[in-house]
């Protein structure tokens, strides 16, 4: 078996790239898995530990999208579901940022996605019955590619907040998701963005299940007046780290795992 | 001084939420017109090579209630055993094959469905051969950070034999839980259990 191993590590197909692996994630800088006051997280989180790996080819690669995929107003929410000549209702805004890794580099043309309410803190969702009005010309989902030197843009309006049935009177602080690719699978990520500011946020379980309040923070987007587009549009800046890789240094001289 | 090795925090995650669709599969929560397609949801852009299969399942919480507004993503490589990327040195990969697919639950019964292939073995770090698999990413209300566990074949059983995760991991009890059954002609069942009796393994990758 281990003569096997070494003569199927000549063949080139079997032998693993020299590319670099991810940098371990730091959990305790993460949510937890189980945030009790978060209630869906209570039957939705592993009781076993889970089990750590390095990562290996699988996980350093993932899949590439190309800028042919993007229509012409996916970046734009407040036009891609408007009718002709029409425009989503509500405060105009710019989100911009970067997206880099944990050792500053860029991270080029890679997939940004995002999904929020309308104005009033409605989803266009089937699941969906909260009474504040759907917006006839607001979709609510828009994507992107970073761009080579991993900047990012879209225009939207600024979501509302909004109700949930968690405890007896919690309320969403206004925000937008995130989806993040990154070059590899293991750095596949999604998250909130917030608006600085808002009371809500110091308020919301969901955020509170960030244990570390410097890493609550890097999730509020700043009011950002050098990009803001008078009499048209106010811009936020939300920069995105995503895991680093780390060096790759006698990768083939390990032991077993 | 010493320096610190790396200069920033990685993003902290968020749920991805009950909307999470809106997203990710518009057009499966009735967003038509906005996007063509639901990203992803075509693994196949022509004729593949290899054994075409058909992959479902449903991913229950700790009461065993399906989980019905779960998304999971995949990411593979192809019947030779190559990944459809640019980083890919050990040959071309399948061209008409992506290696990445999303899927929605189906909202009322919690099933999702994969069409893709079966992958071929892909070396692990130390050049053993892995048994054939499939990387798998769950996110959905109630889930705090995705998480990635890995879908390996029962009808594999000599590579999953020798495979270098399958043979590390302590609890061998637990093992069934990452083993895909097969259940007809190219159709094969994976069912997720994300907490208590018959928990699947979950990776910190």
């Amino acid at each position: 078996m281990a003569r096997d191993g070494r003569r199927r590590n000549r063949d080139m197909k079997n032998t693993p790239s020299a590319h670099a692996g991810f940098m371990a994630r730091d959990r305790a800088w993460h949510p937890p898995a189980l945030h009790a006051p978060y209630k869906t997280s209570v039957l939705r989180s592993p009781n076993a530990p889970l089990l750590s790996l390095p990562t290996s080819l699988g996980e350093e690669t993932g899949p590439v999208f190309g800028p042919a995929m993007l229509g012409e107003l996916d970046h734009d929410l407040i036009h891609n579901y408007a009718e002709p000549g029409e425009s989503a209702v509500g405060p105009r805004i710019i989100v911009h940022g970067r997206v880099i890794d944990e050792t500053g580099r860029p991270v080029p043309n890679t997939l940004v996605e995002v999904w929020q309410a309308n104005a009033g803190g409605r989803y266009r969702h089937k699941k969906e019955g909260y009474l504040a009005p759907l917006d006839p010309n607001f979709g609510g989902c828009g994507r992107v590619l970073t761009d080579e030197n991993g900047a990012y843009e879209f225009r939207t309006i600024q979501p509302g907040p909004y109700p949930w049935a968690n405890g007896g009177n919690d309320w969403r602080p206004a925000h937008i998701h995130f989806s993040i690719f990154g070059s590899g699978f293991a750095q596949r990520l999604i998250t909130q963005m917030y608006f600085e500011g808002d009371p809500l946020i110091a308020q919301c379980p969901i955020v509170g299940a960030i244990p570390d309040r410097a890493a609550v923070e890097t999730l509020v987007a700043e009011l950002d007046m050098t990009r803001t587009v008078p009499m048209d549009a106010c811009a936020w800046r939300f920069d995105i780290v995503l895991r680093g890789r780390r060096q790759t240094i006698f990768e083939n001289r390990l032991e077993g795992l | 001084m010493i320096r610190p090795t790396h200069a920033f925090k990685e993003t902290p995650s968020q749920t991805a939420g009950p909307y999470v669709h809106i997203g990710l599969n518009p057009n499966v929560t009735g967003i038509h017109g906005v996007y063509e397609t639901d990203l992803g949801h075509d693994m196949k852009t022509g004729a593949v090579s290899g054994e075409e299969i058909i992959v479902t399942g449903t991913v229950f919480d700790g009461l065993g209630a399906p989980v019905r507004d779960v998304v999971l993503e995949i990411w593979q490589a192809d019947a030779d055993g190559l990944f459809n990327s640019p980083v890919e040195t050990r040959g071309k990969a399948d061209p008409n094959f992506t290696g990445w697919g999303r899927a929605a639950a189906d909202l009322q019964t919690g099933q999702f469905r994969f069409d893709t292939v079966k992958p071929g073995r892909v070396p692990w770090r130390d050049g053993r051969l892995q048994a054939p698999h499939i990387s798998v990413w769950i996110v959905a209300r109630g889930i705090n950070i995705g998480l990635h566990t890995r879908l390996y074949f029962a009808d594999e059983a000599e590579a999953n034999a020798e495979d270098p995760i399958l043979t590390r991991i302590e609890h061998q009890h637990r093992l069934p839980t990452l083993l895909a059954e097969r259940t007809g002609e190219g159709e094969y069942r994976f069912d997720i259990r994300l907490q208590g009796e018959g928990e699947t393994i979950f990776f910190d990758m």
